[in-house]
């Protein structure tokens, strides 16, 4: 889909930014650069939707040669996410989010129901598309700025290092949620950072460059059983080798059976579920298995006087992860997070199964006497 | 003073009238002229050190001098007064336009070009829109100095309610002096009132909203 040949580029002074870069990306690849600052990412990034010119070298995307094409055309199709976000301050949210629309001159019910579909997305609510940046957190700005990349439909998307600046939980979220929208809308995305976790947790295939320079481009898995030289294992670091090892256990393999009560039932009826299955925490779904919630026992206490409804009661914030994932990533995200669990749900949403704070135990003893084995 | 206020109400009214349509016609031309140059200058650094450096110059000529080196050229009344006083107006509003456009945070500019605006789309999408508050405060400025200094017009010839105070200080009248700059004063804060209000309307919502 988008084919890069003998990419150079040399700034004023005759330093290389980028020299004889060679890379082909398919269509719907989730592809990070990766390398230290200044190691020419950026300049790269910028050179395909010609922010910045090439000195020499081609880009093609569908066969067709980038520098012919007008670059305003050009950038209306590629969707853009920065670092500093970036969000126009004096346009509301949905102004925002439908900026390139606008430039494409969409009308507005288009544009008003394009917004409104995407917001969904993010999971933010809906009267935040009146609401201006200022008035969200961080966070929520770059999930908003992930939406005005997407908003014209653009097939690919290029990110600079767009979560760098956010806490670690925030940045967590926002990594799952871009990995979850990519893969659900088919997107190609380009993503530049130099946290290798992110890389590796986001990518189909890694571009380690160096000095301007590619040094191995291969899948996440390919480049921690076999780095291409020192600089690459260097890069990865000794302890990311060692970690890979016990990772094939998946969550499937590990995870118990929650505990959950359907959304129709009353508040009494959970609190005598609790008792008898001796647990703090009822995982809520609806008639077809489907996850809505949770309820803890907090959470009854506090509204048993006021309402007998779960529906009313519950959190709908649950953490989940879909079947499959390697157990490494979740028992992560349960650390990064500090939770106390993790749902599994299928891919209809159907509460399948349970990750908890013990399998972590069962992970590090794993991980340690797995070693102490293979050292006797 | 109540006299003079009472004895004159008709005079009052048309010198008023006079001030102010002297001073907002120099002051529109100003904005016409001095806003789309300074946009123009905020693109072009070397450029705009010239100009600005021409138009302080300009600005530090006494009045006074302006309006009699016009006599030669375009005689006396309200024309030569117009334009003097236009003269005035331009640095405050070009120097403000400029400043605004070039504070606005070259990430959004960036931002902008990266989803495909033009250069005219980003001056008016984005540069403009931000600048606002700026642009309202140079033009602010210049609506006040210019209705003090439209009272000098009255030397040329250009009426107004300097001719209160000229007549006075002529005939040594203090309450048509008094009277005249109290006056002028009070067309000065009223209008710097106004502007405040349309400032406040002009500038994007999004933009007054604190966290
Ligand atoms: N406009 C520029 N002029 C000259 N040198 C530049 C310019 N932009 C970047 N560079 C240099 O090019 C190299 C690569 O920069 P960049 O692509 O920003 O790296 P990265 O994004 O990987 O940190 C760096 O050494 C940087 O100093
Ligand atoms: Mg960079």
């Amino acid at each position: 889909m988008l084919k890069i040949e003998h990419l150079t580029k040399k700034y004023r002074g005759g330093k290389k930014a980028v020299n004889d870069l060679n890379l082909e990306i398919k269509e719907g690849e989730f592809i990070a650069f990766i390398g230290t600052s200044g190691s020419g990412k950026t300049t790269a990034l910028r050179m395909i939707n010609r922010m910045i010119e090439p000195s020499s070298g081609t880009i093609t995307l569908n066969g067709k040669d980038l520098s012919k094409m007008n670059p305003v055309t050009l950038r209306r199709s590629i969707g853009y996410v920065i670092q500093q976000i970036g969000l126009m301050p004096h346009m509301t949210i949905r102004e925002n989010i439908t900026l390139v629309p606008k430039l494409l001159k969409w009308s507005k019910d288009k544009k008003d129901e394009t917004a409104e579909k995407l917001i969904g997305l993010v999971n933010l609510p809906e009267n935040y598309l009146d609401l201006y940046p200022v008035q969200l957190s961080g966070g929520q700005q770059q999930r908003i700025g992930v939406l005005r990349a997407l908003a014209a439909n653009q097939d690919i998307i290029l990110m600079d290092e767009p979560f760098g600046a956010l806490d670690p939980i925030t940045r967590d979220t926002l990594q799952d949620l871009m990995k979850d929208l990519q893969q659900r809308l088919g997107k190609t995305v380009i993503f530049v950072t130099h946290d290798m976790d992110e890389a590796i947790k986001l990518a189909d295939r890694i571009c380690i460059m160096h000095n301007g320079e590619m040094v191995q481009f291969d899948t996440p898995d390919e480049i921690l059983t076999h780095p291409a030289n020192d600089f690459v294992k260097e890069f990865i670091g000794s302890h990311r080798l060692i970690q890979e090892k016990p990772s094939a256990k998946i969550v499937d393999d590990v995870m118990i059976k929650p505990v959950s009560i359907t959304l129709e039932k009353s508040l009494d009826e959970a609190i005598k579920l609790m008792v008898s299955k001796r647990v703090d925490t009822l995982f809520v779904t609806d008639g077809h298995g489907r996850l809505l919630g949770y309820l803890n026992v907090e959470m009854i206490t506090s509204a048993r006087h006021t309402t007998q409804s779960i529906a009313d009661t519950m959190n709908r914030e649950v953490e989940f992860v879909k079947t499959g994932t390697k157990l490494q990533d979740s028992v992560r995200r349960i650390l990064i997070r500090n939770l106390k669990n993790i749902t599994v749900i299928d891919e209809e949403k159907r509460l399948i199964g349970l990750i908890t704070r013990a399998n972590i135990v069962d992970m590090v003893y794993d991980t340690i006497w797995g070693e102490e084995n293979t050292e006797q | 003073m109540i006299e003079f206020l009472t004895e004159n109400s008709g005079a009052i009214i048309q010198k008023t009238f006079e001030h102010f349509y002297i001073s907002i016609i120099a002051l529109l031309l100003g904005i016409i002229v001095a806003v789309p140059l300074g946009i123009i200058l905020s693109k072009t650094e070397k450029v705009a050190k010239v100009v600005l450096g021409i138009t302080s110059i300009l600005q530090t000529l006494p009045s006074l001098a302006i309006l009699a080196m016009m006599i030669p050229f375009i005689g006396v009344g309200k024309v030569p007064a117009i334009i003097a006083l236009f003269i005035y107006t331009l640095l405050p509003i070009l120097n403000n336009t400029y400043i605004g456009m070039r504070s606005v945070n070259k990430d959004l500019v960036a931002a902008g070009i990266s989803m495909g605006m033009t250069t005219i789309q980003t001056i008016r999408l984005v540069e403009l829109p931000i600048a606002i508050p700026v642009i309202m405060a140079g033009i602010r400025l210049s609506a006040v100095y210019v209705i003090s200094w439209a009272t000098l017009a009255s030397y040329i010839g250009a009426g107004g309610l300097g001719d209160f105070i000229f007549n006075g200080l002529n005939l040594y009248q203090p309450d048509f002096i008094i009277g005249g700059a109290v006056l002028v004063t009070l067309l000065a804060l009223i209008s710097d009132f106004i502007l405040s209000k349309v400032e406040k309307w002009a500038t994007p919502k999004g933009l007054r909203i604190v966290r």
